[in-house]
């Protein structure tokens, strides 16, 4: 008989599921999401996998985790430490045992401690019996042994078998948290659809993992979380990289034009060009180059075939596209070009999250060659930001770096989903009359006139070389390369008439601002959240345009006696903040290649406050 | 027929209004005056619909000399910015201006794969043997020994033999020809115009300033004849300023044979077939050219047809929207797993 469990209501957890690269943990985690997603909590999720595909077995290096923060309020960052560990093998628990809450819950897979596992954990006793996790809740099941037991008649293998024992974890954590099964059994009909028996035997696994959950007297309770509540409206999860794609589709559809994305692929922005290649009912063209330089100067040539241009990357790439961005300058052509940053310098970090290609998007190229930047402060601002490049590009006939970053490309949020019809246009004209044409005049907003080869009478020639201004021939005259390294500059500060101006979120003078940029936004805002609580007054804004700066910046960031700017890089904002308003600015800089902790940013806080709180 | 409708053109209406700015002499003057002589007779492509794309080096300057539109890139990448040209606009006729440095070096990735994926772009190579706009530096198909300011001791490494590389990348199209030779360049070109896919051609340009003469023994009249081979669809091999010599083959090697002495005749010696698709034929041609003892092959190496890059995407797209349905916005947005908050 079922033992009766207590029911206890939490407003929010977070859950960190850890294993082996093949044990199915960002599934497992992607799939709790999903659920968590739609029986309507707020959520924000973290994947965490090494660059190794599958990296040995057993291994602490190999551990690949998915970290998930849930709630029935608002949530805004994948959690700093876990209340739940869910861990599948030894080395899954020494990785993650310093980050885990104390007193947390430890649900571990008793079935992978054996000598071998342990060994390759560096572990030299079992630290589910030495002692080790006192302090802890932790909760032993052989996930493997009843796995394999509810399997028992399935035609699969052992080996295909012992795969399905994620599910069983899931169905575990899906009872725990009280969560329907509806989501993971649909996804697994579709996802096997050519296989019934694996239909099969995932389904029973997920459901045994779940009956589990309710018959065994090792789980006491079970918890709630109510759901949040959002704003009306429609929702469905999304992640940062699948935002940027959705919103590179949408500015093709909302400009009439259409779209081309010439790329490379390359962690972590590979998805983008993955998803945008599905679009293709959109007449969307996607061009898998030979290399990242192909990529860019591809999107170029679409760009002045009247193609809307995009390029996708992360930094390294960016570095090699240099040289390109510098002729889309210079030949002032619309061009998106979209750096999901992660950790450097060169190789880096490939598939951790870093801030650190500021400096490089706003300055990092030969010559004068001003550029637009702007960046996505969540994974769903992704799909807005996108747009927004998409928007500039075209308007102002000039490269826009949009930078997004590992922790926005592979997190995932809820997303209340705009109506096509409420997203503006975006307005695009193609030069066709012959009378008077020039190629390099200019509106009023100082962009030069786009023409599609192919009209008649308006045969020219555009390229590196200096132009001269307004007829656009080859000019080697000092005084007009001056003009016109005045123009570029002065074309990509004309943007700032066109971007919203900073909104303080709280005093708009005091005594301490936070100033963040891209996807730091959420760990910002829950750290301000937490020291309000505590009394303290402390005002924030939030950077999503880079270059240039919005209007009342200046005036934004003297209005304080302090300024504080967390970066996951050595201040590059901060950098830029003092040479354009010549204010000094307080740092917070944090490069683990994971999100800032809202707990370091909270302390720093507290401590330029001096402990002053009213 | 011509490019505009009724009004025939001609070289001067695709020649811009910019100086033209090459040493006196150079070899790329004669390859603008023959691609603007031969562009009016170039049926049905519209002078709007040209489009000249070029990298960095002497022959880079091309474009601003036609009046058709014009992208000067950067150096090396043109086939790149040309393959988003024709990917995104199909019905472009989309040609490339590029030299030795620019397409074999810093260029050389960009080429194979706009070979192997076929796009539809016409490259002309100015090969020179030598870097000419960054005064006089050997080049990647400089040939071994070459004394240069970079090379005061002779250089090193083996060239390309750009013909074979083309070959080798799986280009449709592959001819070569030689600034000297006008009447030949322009059968050449519209060749290459009529093609369907990537059309590659050499074209062995004089360097006057720094490798002047590179191509004397083929140019000259005195040794020309004894020194070229023509390649002619369906005709025997033969050269020599009396057609007195002919190439055949010896197990898997050509061989250089008389056909005056009565032990040959025409009938012994291999027939050119532009059409072979086996590249066994052209690509013992393209290696005949640095053999020494034989003559340098020019012409129409090999000329295949298949699908071409831009046009398998544009029916890709197609085969797409039929089975999907036009694209709608509104139902991607809302697509997958949703839920409603009241
Ligand atoms: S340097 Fe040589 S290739 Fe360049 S323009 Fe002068 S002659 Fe021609």
């Amino acid at each position: 008989m079922a033992v009766k469990k207590k029911v206890e209501s939490l407003s929010e957890v977070t859950v960190r599921f850890a294993g082996d690269s093949g044990d199915g943990m960002q599934l497992t985690g992607s799939q709790f999401s999903d659920t968590t997603a739609l029986v309507g909590n707020d959520l924000s999720t973290l994947p965490d996998y090494p660059a190794e595909i599958r990296a040995p077995a057993g291994t602490i290096y190999g551990v690949s985790g998915f970290q998930l923060h849930f709630g029935s309020s608002d949530v805004h960052t994948p959690g700093d430490r876990p209340d739940v560990l869910v861990a599948m093998n030894p080395a899954a628990i020494k990785k993650n045992l310093s980050e885990l809450k104390n007193g947390g819950i430890i649900i571990a897979n008793t079935d992978s401690f054996d000598a071998k596992n342990l060994k390759l954990a560096k572990y030299e006793t079992n630290p589910l019996e030495d002692g080790t996790l006192d302090g802890y809740s932790v909760f032993q099941v052989p996930v493997t042994t009843l796995t394999a037991k509810a399997l028992e008649n399935s035609a699969l293998s052992q080996k295909e078998i012992n795969r399905c024992k994620n599910f069983f974890a899931l169905g575990m954590m899906y009872w725990l948290y009280d969560r329907p099964l509806d989501q993971t059994l649909v996804w697994i009909s579709k996802k096997f659809q050519s296989k019934p028996e694996f239909i099969e035997a995932n389904e029973t696994a997920l459901k045994a993992g779940y009956n589990f959950g309710e018959m065994t007297e090792a789980f006491t309770t079970r918890y709630r979380i109510e759901p949040a509540r959002l704003p009306k409206g429609t929702y469905k999860s999304i992640s940062g990289n699948e935002a940027t794609a959705l919103g590179m589709l949408t500015a093709s559809v909302k400009s009439k034009l259409p779209a081309f994305l010439g790329s490379y692929p390359i962690t972590p922005a590979s998805e983008i060009l993955q998803y945008f290649s599905n679009y293709k009912n959109f007449g969307v063209k996607t061009f898998q180059a030979e290399d990242e330089i192909a990529g860019i100067t591809s999107a170029i040539g679409a760009a002045y075939a009247g193609y809307l241009g995009f390029t996708t990357t992360s930094g390294p790439g960016l570095a090699l596209k240099t040289e390109a961005m510098g002729l889309a300058v210079m030949t002032e052509l619309p061009l998106v070009v979209i750096n999901v940053q992660r950790g450097g310098p060169s190789t880096g970090l490939p598939t951790k999250t870093e801030q650190a290609d500021l400096l490089q998007a706003i300055y990092g190229r030969n010559g004068e060659a001003p550029i637009p930047v702007i960046a996505a402060a969540t994974p769903s601002d992704c799909f807005n930001m996108a747009i927004e490049a998409s928007r500039i590009a075209v308007k102002y006939m000039t490269p826009v770096i949009l930078l997004t970053d590992g922790y926005l490309a592979n997190g995932s949020e809820p997303w209340k989903i705009p109506h096509n019809d409420e997203i503006p246009a975006i307005e695009a004209k193609f030069v066709t009359e012959t009378e008077g044409f020039q190629p390099y005049s200019r509106d009023e907003n100082l962009a030069r006139p786009w023409v599609k080869p192919g009209t008649p009478g308006l045969e020219h020639r555009i390229g590196g070389l200096e132009k001269a201004n307004i007829k656009g021939t080859v000019s080697y005259d000092p005084d007009n390369h001056d003009l016109m390294i005045k123009l570029r500059a002065e074309k990509v500060r004309k943007v700032v008439n066109d971007i919203p101006k900073l909104e303080v979120d709280g005093d708009s003078t005091g005594k301490l601002l936070v100033a963040g940029w891209g996807g730091t936004y959420g760990a910002i805002k829950e750290a301000i959240i937490k020291v309000r609580r505590k009394g303290y007054n402390v005002s924030q804004v939030h950077f999503r345009y880079l270059n240039p700066f919005p209007g009342n910046t200046g005036e934004v960031v003297s209005s304080f006696k302090k300024v504080l700017v967390p970066e996951i890089n050595l201040g590059q904002l901060a950098t830029v903040l003092r040479s354009q308003f010549l204010i000094p600015v307080e740092q917070l800089n944090v490069v683990r290649g994971l999100p800032l902790r809202t707990a370091d940013i909270a302390d720093k806080i507290i401590e330029l406050l001096g402990g002053e709180n009213e | 027929m011509s490019n505009n409708g009724d009004v025939k053109l001609t070289a001067k209406d695709f020649s811009s209004d910019q100086d033209v700015r090459w040493c006196p002499g150079c070899g790329d003057y004669s390859i603008l005056a023959q691609v603007q002589r031969s562009f009016p007779d170039m049926v049905g492509i519209k002078k709007e619909n040209i489009v000249w794309i070029s990298g960095i080096g002497c022959s880079s300057r091309f474009p601003y000399y036609m009046n058709t539109y014009g992208f000067h890139g950067i150096h090396g990448r043109a086939p790149a910015i040309a393959t988003g040209v024709k990917v995104a606009r199909p019905e472009l006729s989309v040609w490339v201006a590029t030299g030795d440095g620019d397409l074999l070096s810093i260029g050389g990735n960009h080429f194979i794969h706009a070979c192997r994926k076929n796009v539809d772009l016409k490259v002309l190579l100015f090969n020179n043997k030598i870097y000419g706009l960054t005064k006089g530096q050997y080049s990647p198909t400089s040939e071994q020994g070459k004394v240069t300011k970079t090379t005061p001791f002779g250089s090193v490494d083996y060239p390309f033999n750009p013909v074979s590389l083309a070959l080798g990348s799986e280009s449709t199209f592959v001819a070569r020809t030689i600034d000297s030779n006008p009447k030949h360049m322009q059968v050449v070109l519209k060749r290459a115009a009529e093609h369907k896919g990537l059309a590659f051609i050499e074209i062995f340009q004089n360097c006057v300033i720094y490798n002047d003469g590179a191509f004397d023994a083929i140019s000259d009249k005195a040794t020309r004849d004894d020194n070229v081979l023509i390649l002619e669809h369906g005709q025997p091999m033969i050269f020599g300023k009396n057609h007195d010599k002919g190439i055949r083959l010896e197990g898997y090697s050509p061989v250089v044979v008389d056909i005056s002495n009565g032990k040959y005749s025409a009938n012994d010696l291999l027939v050119h077939n532009e059409f072979e698709t086996s590249p066994v034929l052209s690509m013992m041609l393209a290696h005949m050219t640095d053999s020494p003892g034989f003559p340098t092959p020019m012409g129409v190496f090999r000329q295949i047809l298949k699908p071409t890059y831009d046009e398998g995407i544009e029916v890709q797209i197609n085969n797409v929207k039929a089975k999907k349905g036009e694209g709608n916005l509104e139902k991607v947005l809302f697509g997958g797993n949703t839920w409603e908050v009241q």
